[in-house]
């Protein structure tokens, strides 16, 4: 099963590696990893997507738990919670064969999933899309055809719902 | 107080109480050696010959004073050659810091001369490791590498320190505070609630059996763990990692468990209804095949490691704690609760393990032609009356030491149990001998595992440690070879070392004493001669070249499906 486990760690030098070493040595496997500090800027979340039986999930929660800079460890899959992530897609909007302005029609496809123009130049746009894993790739989906030249991903950030006590 | 940072290195080595450093100089490290020079002899100093005997020999005071080992090496090369002495501290859980300079700090990235990538090499080797780039770090940073590599689980700490870094000063004040890190809180009293469970399954199974490893030692809870077993007459079982801890000569023991285990503990762990491990791991050489480990029994593990619970073996009762506070709890409950009177009647399962005994799965004869290694320990133990700091390297012989040096005390066993580090004995004995200048230290070891670290023979010579080595010497990589032997049809490929020195011209030539025999008869004069020698001695034993350790569990099987040798 896909889970979503949220790590605190101490914002410091090697720390990343010490998380993707423990992966990798271990066998574990990565669906998607995002960090960046919060707070002042002494702490940072790693956000990260795995995959895993119920026995390698709690080993993976316990070997995080061990790593001396990681603070806090909380498999958001467990509880309700929110994940977004944010997708850039370069789509070309040449004028192809069949003689119809594509642009228009991407922008079409734009609205339908509330995502955003963020650069256009004469052959293409860069569309700006933020949702769940699902609604990324259905968006993708349907601006495939019109040829993607390029695109990124920032792989799922998530918070549980509501006040913990 | 103004101190540059080889200075704060000496001041922090002595806050922490350590007294000797193993160590091998070079370039990058040229300050804290200046710092060492001023410091001798209230820090004192041994020079290994290799920087992996300089780890061993850290690792090795660490596990028979139960103190931090501390290792000191160079950049580059001098780093590298200290990984196998970190990896086989951290398999292990060996309290050990390790102190590695480095390039300056702007040539760190340059492929600087004597460069590598240390904390990035050593990562995935150590409980946790620093490269220290500020000296206003410095002193916080080696004060939280002897709390982090002596509590919870212990293991292996690398402080990385550059050169330029160990000339710029800053301000120091000692200090004796506890170190206080917010992400590191390891867990050290039980929950209650599962000691009393604990204690409950106790007083019921019908089959109850202590599996205890090397945690045990680590937190020096031997003596919780003896009147546990004591006050309910249990059985008890160690692994390789746990000897020492309950008494060999006791008759409540029932010997090693696992690939070289006993008959009786492979049984009794195969037919008891209740297991309880304490600070041991259920590691692959324990278990065997994990779907016949145990079939019959709850599991109960105790264990200051949460990453080591239901690793391995799904268990049905977890406590996470300090094995010897878990232990004190216990006992408490026990005797609080007049536990013993309430126990369930457990003299049948004492009879079937009697009987699982008689088979004396450890049997051999010594005949009168050639040596038989078993012989040659059992006299050993004998003549050190099983009081000997004994050391191992990797293989046959460390199995036989394991079977038949009945071990009546903790921390008197050397063995890579972990890693399964040939070239381990020497040095670690090295770092006994210097922290117990009085006992009987002595090295067990292979005509293979010697040559891997025997250039430490020189730093015996030079401090004039008198270890006693005793070299089982069979021609052959034994271990690698029985299995040749048992599952590979004697394709004898590559395990033949017939060319070794003459290990008694080898022994004059450090200036040690060496003695020889092929003779059984010999064979206790020998011992008797080289033990009363004051100095280093090897002891080379010519024998028999194709004998195995048995009883054996082939990889993959269970533990009841043994192999028991050619006598049974």
């Amino acid at each position: 099963m896909r889970h979503i486990i949220s790590v605190l760690v101490e914002n410091e030098a090697g720390v990343l590696s010490r998380v993707a070493g423990l992966f990798s040595a271990r066998g574990f496997n990565i669906e998607s990893l995002t960090v960046a500090p919060v707070g002042n800027g002494e702490t940072s979340r790693i956000t990260l997507v795995t995959l895993g039986s119920d026995p390698i999930i709690e080993q993976i929660l316990k070997q995080l738990n061990k790593l001396v800079p990681v603070i806090q460890v909380s498999d958001l899959s467990e509880g309700p919670h929110v994940g977004r992530e944010l997708m850039l897609v370069k789509v070309l909007t040449e004028r192809g064969q069949h003689d119809k302005n594509p642009r228009d029609e991407v922008l079409n496809v734009v609205r339908i999933f509330r995502a955003q123009v963020v650069d256009a130049t004469p052959g293409s746009l860069i569309i700006e899309v933020t949702g769940d894993n699902d609604k990324l790739n259905a968006c993708l989906a349907m601006l495939e055809p019109f040829g993607v030249a390029e695109m990124v991903r920032t792989g799922q950030v998530a918070l549980s719902r509501g006040v913990r006590k | 107080m103004q101190l540059t940072g080889a200075e704060i290195v000496v001041q922090c080595l002595l806050e922490q109480g350590v007294r000797t450093v193993f160590g091998y100089p070079g370039g990058a490290a040229l300050f804290i050696y200046d710092e060492l020079y001023k410091a001798e002899p209230r820090l004192t100093h041994v020079l290994s010959r290799h920087e992996q005997g300089a780890l061993h020999a850290a690792d090795g005071y660490a596990r028979v004073t139960g103190e931090v080992g501390v290792a000191l090496v160079t950049s580059g090369p001098g780093a590298t050659n200290a990984v196998t002495g970190l990896a086989t501290a951290y398999m292990d859980s060996i309290p050990v810091v390790c102190l590695s300079a480095q390039v300056p700090v702007p040539l760190i990235g340059n492929d600087a001369f004597q460069e590598v990538d240390t904390v990035g090499i050593t990562r995935s080797c150590t409980k946790h490791n620093y490269l220290v780039r500020d000296v206003e770090d410095l002193a916080r940073v080696i004060r939280e590498a002897f709390y982090i590599a002596k509590s919870g689980r212990p293991g292996p700490v690398l402080v990385d320190i550059p050169k330029d870094v160990s000339n710029t000063r800053c301000a120091y004040s000692p200090s004796h505070a506890s170190v206080n890190i917010r992400s590191y809180r390891p867990t050290v009293k039980g929950h209650i609630r599962q000691v009393r469970r604990a204690v409950e399954m106790l007083q019921a199974a019908r089959r109850p059996l202590l599996y205890t490893g090397g945690g045990v030692i680590l937190a020096n809870a031997w003596k919780g763990l003896q009147q546990l077993t004591k006050s309910l007459n249990l059985p008890i079982t160690n692994t390789l990692m746990g000897l020492g801890a309950f008494p060999a000569a006791d008759s409540q023991f029932v010997g090693m468990l696992g690939m070289h285990g006993t008959y009786e503990a492979n049984m009794a762990v195969s037919h008891c209804d209740l297991l309880v491990a304490i600070g041991a791991r259920f590691d692959d050489r324990v278990t065997g095949k994990i779907a016949d480990f145990a079939p019959h029994a709850k599991i109960i593990h105790i264990d200051v490691d949460p990453t080591s619970i239901s690793k391995n073996v799904r268990v049905d009762l977890p406590i996470v704690g300090d094995v010897r506070s878990v232990l004190e709890q216990m006992n408490g409950l026990i005797e609080e609760e007049k536990i013993p009177e309430k126990q369930a009647d457990i003299s049948d399962w004492w009879a079937k393990i009697e009987g699982w005994r008689k088979k004396d799965c450890l049997r051999f004869t010594q005949g009168e032609q050639e040596i038989e290694s078993q012989y040659v320990i059992q006299t050993l133990c004998k003549l050190t009356k099983g009081q000997a700091i004994v050391a191992t390297d990797v293989g046959q012989h460390q199995m036989w030491a394991a079977q038949f040096y009945g071990f009546q005390q903790a921390r008197h066993w050397l063995t890579s149990g972990g890693l399964g580090t040939m070239g381990y004995g020497l040095p670690a004995a090295i770092g006994a001998q210097v922290a117990k200048p009085n006992e009987q230290v002595v090295v067990i070891t292979g005509d293979g595992s010697i040559q891997m670290n025997v250039q430490e023979l020189g730093t015996c010579l030079q401090y004039q440690l008198p270890i006693k080595i005793v070299i089982l010497n069979n021609g052959f990589l034994g271990m690698v070879r029985q299995w040749q032997e048992l599952f590979y049809e004697r394709r004898y490929a590559h395990t033949d070392i017939a060319v070794s020195p003459d290990f008694v011209k080898l022994a004059e030539a450090y200036g040690a004493l060496g003695l020889r025999t092929d003779k059984p008869a010999e064979v206790e004069a020998v011992l008797r001669q080289g033990l009363a020698h004051p100095g280093t001695v090897i002891m080379d034993f010519r024998v028999r070249k194709e004998s195995n350790v048995y009883p054996m569990v082939p990889a993959g099987k269970g533990l009841n499906d043994m192999i028991l040798g050619e006598l049974l």
